[in-house]
């Protein structure tokens, strides 16, 4: 399905939001609480898409690649940049940073740092909807990396056998850390892989937000509809290094001119075009859009910078749910 | 009061949670099939939905349990035998126990998990494993492993209502016991450790099966006039220092029998609690009786001689009172 005029501006709102969040929050990375970072720049149209595409009592499953992918489902950037910082206000109240971020009020069900492992997560998502006769679907992002992992096989393999409303979106941003994607994988596509689940696989054009919508709008409404899973693979790519900024200058795994080949297809670039050609949005309208999100991304990084840390004893909150008594060592702080 | 076996009264348990809460589901290998037995009767009385067969694939169901608890369901994994957990366990380390900490709060995971330690029983070294301290020493899971029918019905009935992972061991050496168990709604709460006889001399802290060792035991021992008190840990996180550290108060002399091996045991931590809070109270050192830093032969003479016995156990009661 085709994203309305009206979607396609706020496609453009998010993805600028992901941008200038990246770009911020390297640019003063002093201020961060360290760790690694991992910019999901030049993926923008691949997470907006798919995002968008869901309901925001969907269910969304995030990687250690995810400042983007909360932005994408709705979560708001004052709360996702204290996170990054460990303050109390932080999305997560301080106790995920950088590759784990999550805001279950939009239903971004947190994003786990090692690699593969939110894939039966967002499975069982899937289950717990089809059980409880609710109409919501999960969607689960991965990387190419993760791919190898056994937990795709497994996770696939069960939403088919047992026909749950998921979609699969594997970004293939090319590399896994430093290792390409061709090197590691015997067919050419991820999406290959899902005739050996008896489910669609398909690939789409990752730096196209249009496409990406449309693709993964019909992949979720196979899911709500007729509880059929997906595999959809978005050919995409990252600017920056593995984790931090641009790659160092001795960096050799990729050329130079690679990355400049797929800059020139810039998320960002492409929907403007969209915009100006087929929704009619002049460059100042453009603009705007631009400004309101700079002016978001300001407002909210000023949130977190004046926010407090969390207290020294709230290392001890939320080990389970229901606290346990200190009848042993277990909880108290000091000890 | 029904008179159950141990195994019968697990089922029960899963049984009841299934009736009262239809969040209740159980997953796990050859369920519907009973093929290991701790699931008579389920398939039954719930259907398929709710009694779900997985492929042999440890990591993708046990990380589908947790994500189903995250969005409101209470699954109940059957693990069949404890060492199946290791495929699964990123699983279960990064995500079932994690989540709610990572997350800030925001995700609940009640997913209880059913684990038999399957030994003695000839199964040589992949399958023997009793592995309640490896579980132990990962913070966010409750863990529980009773020893009787109806301390299995009662406390796998709270974990199922728990609002966080519990996993339940359990000893497949308990398997054959009888005893009457309650029909109503018994629950009992995690973190208590019962007294199981009560006794003068020495205390003796048994874990999961080997509580019946020491049962066997005290009554020998009585034979010689040693009153020997026996205190069930049943569970092991949260772990109930206090009764323990109660009995050892009034007895001065602690032996403590853990199927677990010895080196980072159940046993060991309970010993170093007792001597952080209670070493003024010991009259003698305290004993360990575990199972020995070494994998299970198959061989049924050198398997059988490495475990917690009643034999070992009244060995080390009358050492501690040398």
């Amino acid at each position: 399905m085709k994203p309305s005029d009206e979607q396609c501006v706020e496609m453009y709102r998010r993805m600028w939001r992901i941008r200038l969040f990246e770009e911020t929050a390297f640019e003063r990375r002093a201020h961060l609480a360290g760790g690694p970072g991992h910019s999901s720049i030049g993926m923008e149209a691949s997470i907006v898409g798919s995002c968008l595409a869901l309901r925001q009592d969907d269910y969304m499953v995030g990687t250690h690649r995810s400042h983007g992918h909360p932005i994408g489902k709705g979560a708001r950037v004052d709360r996702l940049f204290a996170e990054l910082m460990g303050k109390v206000t932080g999305v997560n109240q301080g106790k995920g940073g950088s590759m784990h971020m999550s805001d279950f009020s939009v239903g971004s069900v947190g994003e786990t740092s090692i690699v593969g492992s939110g894939l039966p997560v967002a499975t069982g998502a899937a289950l717990g909807a089809k059980l409880q006769r609710s109409d919501r679907v999960a969607l689960c992002f991965f990387g190419d990396g993760a791919a190898a992992q056994g937990t795709f096989h497994e996770s696939l393999n069960l939403a088919a056998i047992w026909h749950l409303p998921v979609v699969y979106v594997c970004e293939n941003n090319q590399y896994a850390e430093n290792t390409p994607f061709t090197a590691m994988c015997a067919v050419p596509n991820v999406a290959d892989r899902a005739a050996a689940y008896g489910m669609p696989g398909l690939v789409v054009d990752g730096q196209d937000a249009i496409k990406v919508f449309d693709v993964v709008s019909d992949a979720v409404e196979r899911a709500r509809a007729s509880n059929v899973p997906s595999l959809i693979e978005t050919k995409t790519y990252r600017y920056n290094d593995h984790s931090g900024g641009p790659d160092r200058r001795d960096a050799t795994y990729r050329a130079p001119d690679e990355v400049a080949v797929w800059r020139a297809r810039d998320p960002l670039t492409l929907l403007a075009k969209h915009l100006f050609a087929e929704v009619g949005l002049d460059v100042s309208e453009v603009e705007g859009l631009q400004q309101e999100e700079q002016v978001r991304i300001e407002a909210a990084w000023q949130f977190a910078i004046d926010s407090p840390f969390p207290p020294i004893e709230a290392a001890f909150d939320h080990l389970f749910t229901n606290p346990i008594a200190a009848v042993s060592s277990i909880g108290e702080p000091g000890r | 009061m029904t008179e159950l076996t141990f195994i019968e009264a697990g089922t029960k348990a899963v049984h009841e949670e299934m009736l009262r809460d239809d969040r209740v589901f159980v997953l796990g290998e050859d369920i519907s099939w009973n093929f290991f037995g701790t699931t008579a009767g389920l398939v039954e009385a719930f259907g398929e939905e709710r009694v779900r067969d997985t492929p042999i694939a440890e990591a993708g169901f046990v990380g589908t349990a947790a994500g189903a608890a995250m969005v409101g369901m209470r699954p109940v994994v059957d693990m069949m035998i404890a060492p199946f957990f290791y495929v699964a366990m990123d699983q279960v380390v990064s995500i079932v126990a994690k989540s709610t900490y990572l997350y800030g709060g925001q995700a609940k995971m009640p997913v209880t998990f059913r684990a038999t330690m399957f030994y003695g029983v000839g199964v040589a070294g992949q399958h023997s494993d009793r592995p309640i301290s490896t579980f132990m020493t990962i913070p966010g899971l409750k863990i529980i492993a009773p020893s009787c029918p109806r301390d299995l019905k009662g406390m796998l009935k709270t974990a199922i209502r728990e609002d966080d992972p519990v996993i339940c061991f359990e000893d497949c050496r308990a398997w054959g016991i009888r005893q009457d168990v309650p029909d109503d709604d018994e629950l009992i709460p995690l973190g208590s450790a019962d007294v199981k006889r009560r006794g003068s001399d020495v205390t003796v802290v048994g874990v999961a099966g080997t509580v019946n060792l020491a049962l066997e035991a005290a009554e020998r021992l009585e034979g010689s006039g040693i009153s020997v008190e026996v205190v069930d840990l049943r569970s092991v996180v949260p772990l109930d220092a206090e009764t323990i550290l109660e009995s050892v108060r009034k007895t001065g002399r602690l032996v403590v029998a853990d199927p677990s091996h010895e080196l980072g045991s159940v046993a060991s931590e309970i010993a170093a609690i007792v001597v952080e809070r209670g070493f003024h109270h010991l009259d003698a050192p305290i004993i360990r009786v575990t199972t020995p830093h070494v994998h299970i032969p198959f061989s049924p003479p050198l398997e059988h001689s490495l475990y917690p016995s009643v034999e070992k156990i009244v060995a080390a009661v009358r050492s501690v009172l040398a």
